[in-house]
Protein backbone atom coordinates (compact mmCIF):
# COMPACT_ATOMS: atom_id res chain seq x y z
CA UNK A 1 0.00 0.00 0.00
CA UNK A 2 1.45 3.59 -0.74
CA UNK A 3 -0.01 6.03 1.51
CA UNK A 4 -0.70 8.91 -0.93
CA UNK A 5 -0.71 12.86 1.28
CA UNK A 6 -4.20 12.91 2.56
CA UNK A 7 -4.60 9.27 3.94
CA UNK A 8 -1.57 9.76 5.73
CA UNK A 9 -2.93 12.91 6.90
CA UNK A 10 -5.74 11.00 8.25
CA UNK A 11 -3.74 7.95 9.08
CA UNK A 12 -1.71 10.00 11.36
CA UNK A 13 -4.56 12.13 12.79
CA UNK A 14 -5.84 8.13 13.73
CA UNK A 15 -2.63 7.07 15.29
CA UNK A 16 -2.46 10.40 17.15
CA UNK A 17 -3.38 8.53 20.29
CA UNK A 18 -1.62 6.02 20.34
CA UNK A 19 1.22 8.66 19.66
CA UNK A 20 0.46 10.58 22.97
CA UNK A 21 -0.07 7.64 25.21
CA UNK A 22 3.69 6.29 24.30
CA UNK A 23 4.91 9.48 25.13
CA UNK A 24 3.00 10.20 28.40
CA UNK A 25 4.20 6.84 29.64
CA UNK A 26 7.65 7.89 28.30
CA UNK A 27 7.50 11.62 29.97
CA UNK A 28 4.74 11.46 32.07
CA UNK A 29 4.57 14.83 32.09
CA UNK A 30 1.44 15.88 29.22
CA UNK A 31 2.88 19.25 27.66
CA UNK A 32 6.28 17.07 26.75
CA UNK A 33 4.68 14.65 25.64
CA UNK A 34 2.37 17.08 23.74
CA UNK A 35 5.30 18.72 21.98
CA UNK A 36 6.82 15.40 21.31
CA UNK A 37 4.31 14.38 19.47
CA UNK A 38 3.55 17.66 17.46
CA UNK A 39 7.16 17.87 16.13
CA UNK A 40 6.73 13.75 15.43
CA UNK A 41 3.51 14.75 13.12
CA UNK A 42 5.24 17.74 11.66
CA UNK A 43 8.44 15.67 10.54
CA UNK A 44 6.06 12.61 9.11
CA UNK A 45 4.29 14.93 7.44
CA UNK A 46 6.97 16.22 5.65
CA UNK A 47 8.75 12.95 4.46
CA UNK A 48 7.89 11.32 1.57
CA UNK A 49 8.47 7.78 2.17
CA UNK A 50 5.93 4.94 1.18
CA UNK A 51 4.80 2.10 3.58
CA UNK A 52 3.66 -1.07 3.09
CA UNK A 53 0.76 -1.12 5.44
CA UNK A 54 -0.40 0.29 8.30
CA UNK A 55 1.67 -1.29 10.93
CA UNK A 56 5.20 -0.42 9.34
CA UNK A 57 4.00 3.07 9.29
CA UNK A 58 3.01 3.23 12.91
CA UNK A 59 6.50 1.54 13.57
CA UNK A 60 8.09 4.40 11.45
CA UNK A 61 6.11 7.25 13.27
CA UNK A 62 7.31 5.74 16.66
CA UNK A 63 10.80 5.42 15.38
CA UNK A 64 10.74 9.35 15.19
CA UNK A 65 8.47 10.23 18.11
CA UNK A 66 11.42 7.50 20.02
CA UNK A 67 13.77 10.25 18.59
CA UNK A 68 12.07 13.64 20.21
CA UNK A 69 11.71 11.97 23.14
CA UNK A 70 15.18 11.19 23.61
CA UNK A 71 16.23 15.27 22.86
CA UNK A 72 13.73 15.91 25.42
CA UNK A 73 15.56 13.60 28.07
CA UNK A 74 18.94 14.94 27.25
CA UNK A 75 17.83 18.32 27.15
CA UNK A 76 16.53 17.89 31.07
CA UNK A 77 18.24 18.32 33.69
CA UNK A 78 18.81 15.00 35.81
CA UNK A 79 15.47 14.82 37.61
CA UNK A 80 16.34 11.13 38.56
CA UNK A 81 18.59 11.80 40.99
CA UNK A 82 19.79 9.20 43.19
CA UNK A 83 18.05 10.83 46.21
CA UNK A 84 14.59 11.05 44.46
CA UNK A 85 14.70 6.93 43.17
CA UNK A 86 14.68 6.47 47.22
CA UNK A 87 10.86 7.72 47.05
CA UNK A 88 9.90 4.70 44.68
CA UNK A 89 11.98 2.44 46.97
CA UNK A 90 9.56 2.69 50.13
CA UNK A 91 7.03 0.24 48.75
CA UNK A 92 10.23 -2.44 47.59
CA UNK A 93 10.84 -3.90 50.51
CA UNK A 94 7.49 -4.72 51.20
CA UNK A 95 7.22 -6.31 47.62
CA UNK A 96 10.45 -8.51 48.59
CA UNK A 97 9.08 -9.37 51.97
CA UNK A 98 6.07 -10.70 50.70
CA UNK A 99 6.98 -12.41 47.30
CA UNK A 100 10.14 -14.45 49.52
CA UNK A 101 10.30 -16.18 53.01
CA UNK A 102 13.25 -15.57 54.95
CA UNK A 103 15.74 -17.55 52.89
CA UNK A 104 14.75 -15.97 50.16
CA UNK A 105 12.98 -18.39 48.43
CA UNK A 106 9.17 -17.71 46.57
CA UNK A 107 6.23 -18.23 48.91
CA UNK A 108 4.07 -20.74 47.75
CA UNK A 109 1.60 -18.57 46.64
CA UNK A 110 3.98 -16.26 44.83
CA UNK A 111 6.54 -19.40 42.83
CA UNK A 112 5.92 -17.96 39.06
CA UNK A 113 3.94 -20.20 36.97
CA UNK A 114 4.11 -20.99 33.57
CA UNK A 115 2.34 -18.19 31.05
CA UNK A 116 0.50 -19.77 28.46
CA UNK A 117 1.15 -18.65 25.33
CA UNK A 118 2.35 -15.25 25.26
CA UNK A 119 2.63 -14.71 21.25
CA UNK A 120 -0.99 -15.17 21.56
CA UNK A 121 -1.59 -12.93 24.38
CA UNK A 122 0.48 -10.61 21.74
CA UNK A 123 -2.42 -10.79 19.06
CA UNK A 124 -4.86 -9.20 21.61
CA UNK A 125 -5.58 -5.86 22.31
CA UNK A 126 -7.29 -6.37 25.68
CA UNK A 127 -3.42 -7.28 26.58
CA UNK A 128 -1.70 -4.48 25.27
CA UNK A 129 -4.43 -2.32 27.51
CA UNK A 130 -3.64 -4.27 30.07
CA UNK A 131 1.13 -3.93 29.62
CA UNK A 132 0.21 -0.32 29.44
CA UNK A 133 -2.05 -0.16 32.62
CA UNK A 134 0.59 -1.93 34.53
CA UNK A 135 3.49 0.15 33.26
CA UNK A 136 1.45 3.02 34.49
CA UNK A 137 1.57 1.09 37.65
CA UNK A 138 4.88 1.54 38.24
CA UNK A 139 6.23 4.22 40.51
CA UNK A 140 7.23 7.27 38.07
CA UNK A 141 10.67 7.30 38.49
CA UNK A 142 11.13 3.49 38.09
CA UNK A 143 9.45 3.24 35.06
CA UNK A 144 11.37 6.48 33.47
CA UNK A 145 14.37 4.33 33.89
CA UNK A 146 12.61 1.21 32.62
CA UNK A 147 10.94 2.79 29.52
CA UNK A 148 14.79 4.35 28.90
CA UNK A 149 16.22 0.65 28.81
CA UNK A 150 13.48 -0.77 27.30
CA UNK A 151 11.70 1.33 24.77
CA UNK A 152 14.18 3.91 23.99
CA UNK A 153 17.13 1.52 23.98
CA UNK A 154 19.65 3.21 26.27
CA UNK A 155 22.48 1.36 27.55
CA UNK A 156 22.64 0.95 31.46
CA UNK A 157 26.09 3.62 31.38
CA UNK A 158 23.99 5.74 29.03
CA UNK A 159 20.99 5.84 31.63
CA UNK A 160 23.57 6.80 34.64
CA UNK A 161 24.97 9.89 33.14
CA UNK A 162 21.21 10.90 31.79
CA UNK A 163 19.69 10.31 35.67
CA UNK A 164 22.85 10.62 37.53
CA UNK A 165 22.32 7.02 39.60
CA UNK A 166 24.98 4.40 39.70
CA UNK A 167 25.11 1.18 37.11
CA UNK A 168 24.24 -0.84 40.56
CA UNK A 169 21.27 1.65 41.26
CA UNK A 170 20.17 1.47 37.91
CA UNK A 171 20.44 -2.46 37.92
CA UNK A 172 18.35 -2.58 40.94
CA UNK A 173 15.88 0.23 39.52
CA UNK A 174 15.17 -1.99 36.45
CA UNK A 175 15.14 -5.17 38.65
CA UNK A 176 12.59 -3.73 40.52
CA UNK A 177 10.40 -2.40 37.36
CA UNK A 178 10.49 -5.92 36.05
CA UNK A 179 9.74 -7.02 39.04
CA UNK A 180 6.67 -5.09 39.48
CA UNK A 181 5.42 -5.62 35.87
CA UNK A 182 5.81 -9.42 35.81
CA UNK A 183 3.36 -9.70 38.64
CA UNK A 184 0.96 -7.68 37.58
CA UNK A 185 1.08 -9.17 34.20
CA UNK A 186 0.74 -12.27 35.85
CA UNK A 187 -2.31 -11.00 38.09
CA UNK A 188 -3.94 -9.04 35.69
CA UNK A 189 -3.45 -11.21 32.47
CA UNK A 190 -2.19 -14.40 32.70
CA UNK A 191 -3.53 -15.90 36.08
CA UNK A 192 -7.08 -15.66 34.48
CA UNK A 193 -5.58 -16.63 30.88
CA UNK A 194 -6.82 -20.16 31.80
CA UNK A 195 -3.23 -21.08 32.57
CA UNK B 1 23.93 -21.65 46.52
CA UNK B 2 21.88 -18.45 45.41
CA UNK B 3 18.48 -18.57 46.45
CA UNK B 4 14.98 -17.00 44.36
CA UNK B 5 15.67 -13.46 45.30
CA UNK B 6 19.36 -13.12 44.10
CA UNK B 7 18.41 -15.47 41.01
CA UNK B 8 15.78 -13.07 40.21
CA UNK B 9 18.35 -10.24 40.56
CA UNK B 10 20.38 -11.82 38.15
CA UNK B 11 18.00 -13.09 35.98
CA UNK B 12 17.17 -8.96 35.53
CA UNK B 13 20.89 -8.16 35.22
CA UNK B 14 21.51 -10.47 32.48
CA UNK B 15 19.35 -8.40 30.40
CA UNK B 16 21.56 -5.40 31.07
CA UNK B 17 25.07 -6.31 31.50
CA UNK B 18 26.96 -9.93 30.74
CA UNK B 19 27.36 -11.93 33.62
CA UNK B 20 30.24 -13.18 35.13
CA UNK B 21 31.00 -16.98 34.78
CA UNK B 22 30.82 -17.44 38.05
CA UNK B 23 27.02 -16.18 37.93
CA UNK B 24 26.37 -17.74 34.78
CA UNK B 25 26.85 -21.25 36.69
CA UNK B 26 25.34 -19.97 39.69
CA UNK B 27 22.11 -19.02 37.93
CA UNK B 28 22.12 -22.20 35.59
CA UNK B 29 22.27 -24.15 38.47
CA UNK B 30 19.79 -22.42 40.23
CA UNK B 31 17.44 -22.69 37.43
CA UNK B 32 18.19 -26.36 36.98
CA UNK B 33 15.99 -26.89 40.39
CA UNK B 34 13.83 -24.29 40.92
CA UNK B 35 10.90 -24.29 38.62
CA UNK B 36 9.69 -20.85 39.89
CA UNK B 37 12.87 -19.34 38.54
CA UNK B 38 13.12 -20.98 35.32
CA UNK B 39 9.31 -19.56 34.30
CA UNK B 40 10.61 -16.23 35.81
CA UNK B 41 13.31 -16.67 33.23
CA UNK B 42 10.98 -17.34 30.20
CA UNK B 43 8.61 -14.45 31.69
CA UNK B 44 11.90 -11.98 31.57
CA UNK B 45 12.20 -12.59 27.85
CA UNK B 46 8.20 -12.20 26.55
CA UNK B 47 8.56 -8.51 29.15
CA UNK B 48 11.48 -7.63 26.75
CA UNK B 49 9.82 -8.96 23.55
CA UNK B 50 6.33 -7.24 24.87
CA UNK B 51 8.40 -4.03 25.26
CA UNK B 52 10.13 -4.19 21.71
CA UNK B 53 6.81 -4.75 20.13
CA UNK B 54 5.02 -1.87 22.46
CA UNK B 55 7.60 0.05 21.25
CA UNK B 56 7.40 -0.19 17.99
CA UNK B 57 10.90 -1.70 17.24
CA UNK B 58 8.23 -4.89 15.42
CA UNK B 59 5.18 -3.94 13.67
CA UNK B 60 2.34 -5.51 15.44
Amino acid sequence: MRLMEPDRQSELNALRPDLLRFARLQLRDAGAAEDAVQETMLAALTGSHSFESRSSYKTWLIAILRNKIIDIIRGQSREVAASSLADDEAGDDLLNESLFDRRGHWQPETRPGRWADPEASFEQQQFWAVFEACLDHLPAKTARVFMMREFLGFETDEICKETGISSSNCWVVLHRARMGLRACLETKWFAGAGT
Amino acid sequence: MLNCSQATELMSQEQDRPLALSERIGLRLHVLICTGCANYRRQMIVLREACRRFGGWDSR
